[in-house]
């Protein structure tokens, strides 16, 4: 079975490519199935099995969303192979943008859009920058000269990965970004692999429930900002 | 290469490779010093910054090469000459073969007709996926007559087809000028400042209304956007194919904007159902059912009737500015 690691910030359009790129392998006969990674809840699910694409949901709630990803992946995988799907696509949020749940020698897409203005390249850290595949979104609504300045910078930032337009609400791309993943990488077991970069650090007394604001409150990594 | 760079002091690099100072404020290592070479200022880097902005020091200066050879290609890109894209037709949705041969050239328009659904954009996927057959709808594309370099396919940087469409809308917080110049400097060109001045004053040429170059292109009126829109990717996209979707009638010169674009040898597809656009093109593809169901040239009988059109939309035209002007619409218009 080939793993594929979906991520982008959040309203980019990760279920929509998805769903459209699925429908695109599904009508040539390869069985996809997803596993949807979100915080506090998703309708996702319903989504995708609406479409006939099993689904499986994971909430990370009161837990950091990308540890919890990568705490729960390998059991994912193992759903996947009992399912016998020809390709499973965890997807998931990065949500502080330097969070990447890419993983060595498996195939990472990371998607964002064009609306979120040309600068953003620069504000995704791994996530974008470790990604073999970027997927840009929304493309129809912007001029063609921000399309290719969004381009460029994502070049910048990452000179090797394959850029993609895909249209989430036509599908116009999702045909050739499947084309892409059935190529990707069989993968049989997660154990011992290794993440493409860590996870930022968090081991606080914020991490650990407190409330309070004040030095005397502050444990653990910390870090302060120079204010000048 | 890698070693070229590697021995380089950074103020050396910057000197005599400006983009490379872009790589690293891109990646949020903007303040480096100058004096060291680019080896030992990545070898000095501290780890905590290293992990903050989420890069292994060993990749650094891997991707710094890729970068660099990446900007080479695009500043030498000879853009392959496109002299002709053949489009051979493939079946529609019912499986019935569309029989037909199509060659488009620089500096021809061609429309594109057709109810919803019956495959418009599915065809223009086609000619940006070069497909070979292995498209749903089984048509073959040809560029300059032979079977593309498929590497192609997924090279974004040589993308065949350009967009313009009645959606689209700025969204950069720039002036007219800022805009066009970023755009120009990302496309690597040798003069951004000569061309940014000629595309505002062809812009400006095509719009009804002026706007000048300090005008955020977010405050542009539609025709005034879509005149800019029009000259940019006339004289900045790589792309040799121009897909227009309509062009709306107000505040911009359509027959100029269309010459616009084909003087600048560009393959013209528009996608429209007003008849006056519609007749400016030199062919038709006919859309049914998923396929292309006939392929009409426009005919000198039509030619005839596009004059008199222009002089009905001229007319309707004078209406609408008489109505803006607060006159009565009677009398002779």
């Amino acid at each position: 079975m080939r793993l594929i690691t979906v991520a982008g910030p959040p309203s980019s359009g990760k279920t929509a490519i998805i769903c459209k790129t699925a429908e695109a392998l599904q009508a040539d006969g390869v069985s996809v199935g997803v596993i949807k990674f979100d915080c506090l809840s998703s309708g996702d699910q319903v989504l995708y099995e609406r479409r006939g694409i099993p689904a499986r949901t994971g909430l990370s709630g009161n837990l950091c969303p990308d540890h919890f990803y990568v705490s729960n992946i390998e059991e994912c995988l193992d759903w996947g192979l009992q399912s016998n799907f020809d390709l499973l696509i965890s997807e998931s949020a990065g949500l502080c943008n330097r969070c990447a749940p890419h993983i060595k020698d498996v195939c990472a897409v990371c998607v964002i859009d064009n609306l979120s203005g040309v600068e953003t390249p620069r504000k995704i850290g791994p996530m974008l920058k470790m990604a073999d595949i970027v997927v840009i979104t929304k493309g129809d609504i912007v001029s063609q000269a921000e399309r290719e300045v969004f381009v460029h910078r994502i070049r910048q930032v990452n000179s090797s990965a394959v850029i993609i337009h895909v249209n989430g609400l036509t599908g116009q791309g999702g045909h050739e970004l499947g084309r892409l993943l059935r190529d990707a990488a069989a993968v049989d077991s997660l154990q011992g692999k290794l993440l493409r970069f860590s996870m930022p650090a968090a081991l606080c007394s914020y991490c650990l429930g407190q409330r309070r604001i004040g030095a005397d409150f502050q444990m653990g990594n910390v870090k302060k900002m120079e204010l000048g | 290469m890698e070693s070229t760079y590697a021995d380089m002091t950074l103020d050396q690099l910057f000197g005599e490779h400006p983009h490379a100072r872009e790589f690293f404020s891109a990646l949020g290592l903007s303040s480096l010093p100058e004096g060291q070479t680019l080896g030992r200022t990545v070898a000095a880097l501290d780890e905590e910054l290293l992990l903050d902005v989420g890069i292994e020091r060993q990749d650094l200066l891997g991707q710094f090469c890729d970068y660099m050879a990446g900007i080479e290609r695009l500043r030498n890109q000879q853009q392959a000459l496109v002299s002709s894209v053949t489009v051979l037709g493939g079946r529609d949705k019912s499986g019935n073969p569309e029989n037909f041969r199509l060659e488009l050239r620089p500096g021809e328009v061609t429309c594109i007709v057709g109810p919803t659904g019956s495959g418009k954009s599915r065809f223009l996927a086609d000619i940006e996926w070069l497909a070979q057959g292995d498209s749903p709808t089984g048509r073959t594309v040809l560029i300059n007559g032979a079977a593309p370099d498929l590497a192609r396919r997924y090279a974004v940087e040589q993308k065949l087809v350009a967009q313009l469409s009645q959606n689209m809308n700025f969204v950069m917080d720039l002036s007219a000028e800022e805009f066009i110049r970023l755009h120009a400097e990302s496309r690597m060109v040798a003069d951004p400042a000569a061309i940014t001045a000629t595309i505002l004053e062809l812009a400006n040429s095509l719009a009804g209304e002026q706007f000048t170059p300090v005008t955020p292109v977010t405050a542009l009126s539609g025709g005034q956007s879509r005149a800019l829109m029009i000259a940019d990717v006339a004289c900045l996209s790589s792309s040799p194919i121009v897909l227009i979707d309509e062009i709306e009638n107000a505040g911009i010169d359509r027959k100029r904007a269309l010459s616009l674009l084909a003087d600048q040898d560009k393959i013209v597809l528009m996608s429209t159902h007003d008849p006056i656009l519609a007749l400016m093109g030199q062919q038709r593809l006919i859309f049914k059912n998923g396929g292309v169901s006939s392929i009409r040239s426009t005919s000198p009988a039509e030619r005839a009737n596009l004059t008199l059109f222009e002089e009905m939309d001229a007319r309707l035209t004078a209406v609408r500015h008489a109505l803006r002007n607060g006159e009565e619409i009677a009398g002779e218009f």
